[in-house]
């Protein structure tokens, strides 16, 4: 099937892009397009309009801030995997991009896209929670902070308004805790059957934020037990409330080993 | 609602020619590169990111052409598998596909191709590891993909020497 008609815009602007979320009442945003394009196919969606934000300068930039990294809604998956400021500022952010779909997908799809779109199933929302990132909403009133922790509402839902974008998000840098992470998926670049990102500070206290096996990114803190077996059992009983649809006991078993690969190379120190 | 476009006039760089051509802007530019410009090498096989038969090079990155609307091409330069196609003969790559049987009814080839030559090109000495993550975005329901591999691990030795 083809997509239904729109009308398209691409502005060369922020402040033009803005504008047309405000005037044009059923359009969506269009970045990469890699989960949008394939739904206006299959005319699951059918927005009568939509805002192209690829030509608007400055939105695909990475830079270091004082407390950590700006990255621009437009890094593109590959350029965040391979970005030198990424991986040395938040490598298992890097990492976790590197997971993102296959490498034409990755080329075009757009962290902000990813995000806005709020697939359960994705790396970067639970990225954006586990490593508790602030996002950059933008509208033709202003911009407001969201922090990443309060921006997932559920399956394929965000606090995003209809005529706010976001620009950039903010990943603090990351002191004194280790991240790991892990997935599960049938073949490489699959949507994850179940994956984790462990996070681990002084004395064991940390967390783990889940994703795949919900409607959103599911994060737990925990003081990880040494024992590998009582590991196993934390881990088991905060998995145990997620419904994560079919095949439930083995996903749930997923995200248990999940956690527990994502834990140990976050103590391996290479997180 | 506002107002639908119908059709509005764009070019397009394709394989280093310029094109002038009114489009939908809810048309594909698989099926611009396919209906509009006869260059039918760019297949169509899943429309949904999955299958990579349509993969093009934009910009000279790999990417699919089923999720990309022919208007944001414009202003970036596309080569497809005919790009990539010498006027005489084959190039190192497909050369090396025939040489070692890598396609049987050839449905997938020009997307494993424009992947290959874009791997090729960015890390002319690829471990298998490297060929076999870089096409597995590529699906062939013939091969097994173990004669595909073999093609580009052979097209870069051939490269090196």
């Amino acid at each position: 099937m083809k997509p239904v008609a729109f009308s398209y815009h691409r502005p060369r602007t922020l402040d033009e892009a803005l504008a047309l979320l405000r005037s044009e009442p059923d359009c969506k945003v269009i970045a990469g397009g890699q989960s949008l394009i394939p739904l206006m196919n299959f005319r699951l969606s059918r927005p009568g309009a939509l805002v192209d934000i690829n030509e608007i300068e400055g939105l695909n930039r990475v830079e270091k801030t004082d407390g950590g990294l700006r990255i621009g809604a437009l890094v593109r998956h590959q350029a965040l995997a391979e970005h030198p400021l990424v991986r040395e500022v938040c490598p298992v952010l890097a990492e976790a991009a590197g997971h993102v779909g296959h490498w034409a997908i990755r080329n075009r799809g757009s962290l902000g896209g990813s995000l806005a779109h709020a697939d359960p199933a994705a790396e970067l929302p639970a990225a954006m929670v586990a490593l508790d990132a602030r996002f950059e909403v933008a509208s033709a009133d202003g911009v407001r902070q969201v922090p990443a922790r309060s921006f997932f509402l559920g399956y394929l839902m965000t606090d995003l308004a209809p005529d706010e974008l976001l620009v950039a998000v903010h990943v603090p840098a990351q002191t004194g805790r280790a991240f790991g992470f892990h997935e599960f998926a049938r073949r490489p670049g699959d949507f994850a059957l179940a994956g984790a990102f462990a996070e681990v500070g002084p004395g064991g206290a940390g967390a783990v934020t889940w994703f795949g096996v919900s409607g959103g990114p599911e994060r737990c803190e925990l003081t990880f037990p040494e024992d590998a077996a009582a590991r196993e059992a934390a881990f088991a009983a905060l998995v145990e409330p997620f419904d994560p649809g079919q095949d439930a006991p083995y996903r749930r078993h997923l995200a248990v080993q999940a956690a527990e690969r994502a834990y140990q190379q976050a103590v391996g120190g290479r997180g | 609602m506002s107002e639908v476009q119908t059709k509005v006039r764009i070019r397009l760089r394709v394989n280093g020619a310029e094109h002038e051509v009114d489009v939908e802007p809810r048309w594909l530019l698989s099926d611009v590169l396919r209906h509009q410009l006869g260059l039918t090498g760019t297949h169509v096989g899943c429309e949904q990111g999955v299958c990579g038969a349509c993969t093009v090079l934009v910009d000279g990155r790999p990417e699919r052409s089923c999720l990309m609307f022919a208007v944001q091409a414009e202003g970036h330069e596309v080569t497809t598998v005919e790009g990539l196609t010498p006027a005489e003969g084959l190039s190192p790559l497909q050369a090396a596909f025939q040489a070692h049987h890598a396609l049987q009814c050839g449905f997938c080839t020009p997307g494993m191709l424009v992947t290959a030559e874009a791997l090729l090109r960015e890390n002319p000495n690829p471990t298998e590891e490297q060929v076999r993550e870089a096409l597995s975005g590529n699906v062939c329901r013939c091969t097994g993909y173990q004669f595909i591999v073999d093609a580009v691990l052979a097209a870069a030795r051939e490269g090196r020497s």
